[in-house]
């Protein structure tokens, strides 16, 4: 197998703007997470009623991932794409959410349904189940976006044959602030997988 | 590829402070459960496994102080203390160190707290970490519920495989608090008595505070009597459900069938599996679907929750550690909790500790988001297949 590795696609979303391969593909006028993400995932013909049910980082990873997998023509029953994702705040929006409902004993009522989204790895279950993808998958906490690690662990999967293809990237979503960045590292494609070229990827918009 | 090992290691638990002490305990059948009545957290009476914060203080001010550090901090700097010290290896450029945890200090963000809301982050929990001891490389904190554990040994494998580092410490930790407890209490998952994995009167879980630390290696000498080698290790989703586990054992079959095609070795050559079993009853069903579809029915299987309670992100690390010293001792322990088998196939509960010959060991974990990690260990001192 190839010791060499490319950059097929990446995705950007932030700044009310969702764009693939660096070309804008839905803006928003609103400031609004909430708006913003429900407009795109409605523009962009997502088609998937569970985003609903989806926390706010789960909503944001998953319309990051989703711009660049629907392209792939993937199998309808598996795919081998190993997922690595990264951020800084975790779960804590959600987490949050969770401890107000939990803080005061007059108004304790702790719900399963927030609960479960308390883990940033679950947005990988969530692309997981969308994808069909029985593969890798990881989270790692960084304090800002870490390319040589993400780049490291995604050339061992694909040198050892562990995955085909590695979805990697940043999706962190903290206080209403959020950012994803997300590239497909396979054997074929334009842009060499190096630091220098996630770096520059990442710096795009 | 080189090898890599598994080295120095400690656990930090209610039943101990030590691996040894630990495993002593394990050994006699000795719990670190407890029942407890504790309003402030959790409304109704539960069982767990905890540690007391003043014998951790008491501990930790021997090398430190204390109250500038969390409960968390202070449990996985003793823990990973005791292996730095223990391998005597100089942290330079070539050493690594991962930290493995699914809420971190999480209850810092309860109105009462001492520290400041940032400490809640997980970069800040591994950048005391690393300032504590000087490491001089960022750490990798790991979050991926409650595989983390274990898949911290497949990240470190993959960092000394790429040649970023020669040796990786790895530290666990996790604590019981109000917002894990009265989450699993909202889904209806505890028990308020000690668990029973795979028992045909299971209820749920407990969940259990613990720290533990190992040396990942590719150095090949100075190694405890106890090391061990990786020869195969995966992570594998179900693509299925975010909560629930897959109900014919997909991703943790997956898993287990891609770390044996690394291993190079068959399921015939596994002497034990050190097994996730929370003791709900989805988790336990799962595994022995998946067991069974891998034709490993018959393999000595223990869950080690009912010592430990879930200690979620700390688990796997913890159980691999404790399937360690049980390689070494030539001892299975007993799947404590377990009277009758309360699962669809027929698998191998082990109910009192057996004397036999052992070599290779299957650890495996399950959790939400759907993730199965399996890593299978050899003993080092034994002859290669």
């Amino acid at each position: 197998m190839s010791e060499i590795f490319h950059i097929k696609s990446y995705s950007h979303i932030k700044n009310q703007t969702v764009s693939v391969n660096g070309q804008t593909i839905y803006r928003e006028e609103s400031e609004d997470f909430s708006i913003f993400i429900k407009n795109a995932y409605k523009f962009l013909k997502t088609g998937y009623p569970k985003f609903f049910k989806m926390d706010n980082l789960s909503k944001l990873a998953f319309l990051a991932a989703d711009v660049l997998l629907k392209d792939e023509n993937l199998n309808e029953e598996e795919n081998n794409i190993a997922l690595i994702f990264s951020n800084k705040a975790s779960s804590l929006d959600t987490d949050r959410k969770h401890q107000a409902a939990i803080e005061n004993e007059a108004e304790y009522f702790p719900s399963p349904a927030v609960f479960v989204y308390t883990l940033p790895n679950i947005c990988l279950g969530e692309i997981s189940i969308k994808h069909r993808l029985y593969s890798e998958n990881s989270f790692f906490i960084f304090d800002r976006f870490n390319a040589e690690h993400l780049q490291l662990y995604a050339n061992n999967l694909l040198r050892r044959g562990k995955a085909e293809k590695v979805l990697c990237g940043w999706v962190d979503f903290d206080k209403n602030s959020y950012e994803a960045f997300l590239y497909l590292v396979e054997n074929e494609g334009e842009i060499v997988h190096n630091t220098e070229e996630i770096t520059r990827l990442y710096k795009t918009l | 590829m080189a090898k890599t090992y598994l080295s120095y290691n400690n656990i930090f638990s209610s039943l101990g402070f030590d691996s040894e002490s630990v495993v002593e305990n394990i050994s006699k059948g000795v719990s670190g459960l407890d029942r407890y009545e504790d309003a402030s957290l959790l409304p109704e009476p539960f069982c767990a496994s905890l540690i007391s914060s003043k014998k951790i203080e008491d501990e930790f001010n021997k090398i430190g102080d204390a109250s500038k550090f969390t409960k968390l901090e202070q449990m996985m700097i003793l823990s990973l203390k005791k292996v730095v010290d223990a391998s005597n290896t100089p942290l330079n450029e070539k050493v690594g160190l991962v930290i493995s945890t699914t809420k971190g200090n999480i209850d810092i963000l309860e109105e009462d707290s001492n520290f400041s809301e940032s400490r809640a982050y997980l970069s800040e929990l591994g950048k005391i970490i690393q300032n504590f001891f000087g490491f001089k490389n960022e750490p990798i904190v790991l979050s991926n519920a409650c595989v983390s554990g274990v898949m911290a040994i497949s990240v470190a494998k993959r960092f000394i495989s790429e040649g970023k580092y020669d040796h990786v410490f790895i530290t666990s930790g996790d604590l019981v608090t109000k917002f894990i407890l009265s989450g699993f209490n909202s889904f209806q998952a505890l028990s308020a008595e000690p668990c029973k994995p795979y028992d045909k009167n299971r209820i749920g879980i407990n969940l259990g505070e613990v720290a533990a630390s190992v040396l990942v290696t590719s150095s090949t000498e100075n190694f405890p009597k106890e090391a061990m080698e990786i020869l195969g290790d995966a992570t594998r989703n179900d693509a299925n459900h975010i909560s629930g586990p897959s109900r014919t054992g997909e991703g943790l079959f997956r898993s287990v069938k891609a770390a044996l095609n690394e291993a190079n070795i068959t399921s015939g050559e596994i002497d034990y599996i050190s097994a996730h079993g929370t003791a709900t009853p989805f988790n336990d069903e799962m595994e022995a679907i998946a067991f069974s579809r891998l034709g490993m029915e018959h393999v000595p299987l223990n869950s080690l929750k009912g010592f430990f309670g879930h200690t979620l992100g700390a688990s796997g690390l913890l159980e691999t550690i404790v399937g360690m010293h049980s390689m070494e001792k030539n001892i299975l322990f007993s799947s404590k909790g377990f009277s009758e088998l309360g699962v669809s196939k027929n698998i191998n509960i082990i109910k009192r500790n057996i004397p036999t010959n052992l070599h290779t060991f299957l650890k495996t974990a399950s959790g939400f988001g759907g993730c199965n990690t399996a890593v299978i260990l050899k003993k080092r001192t034994t002859n290669q297949p």
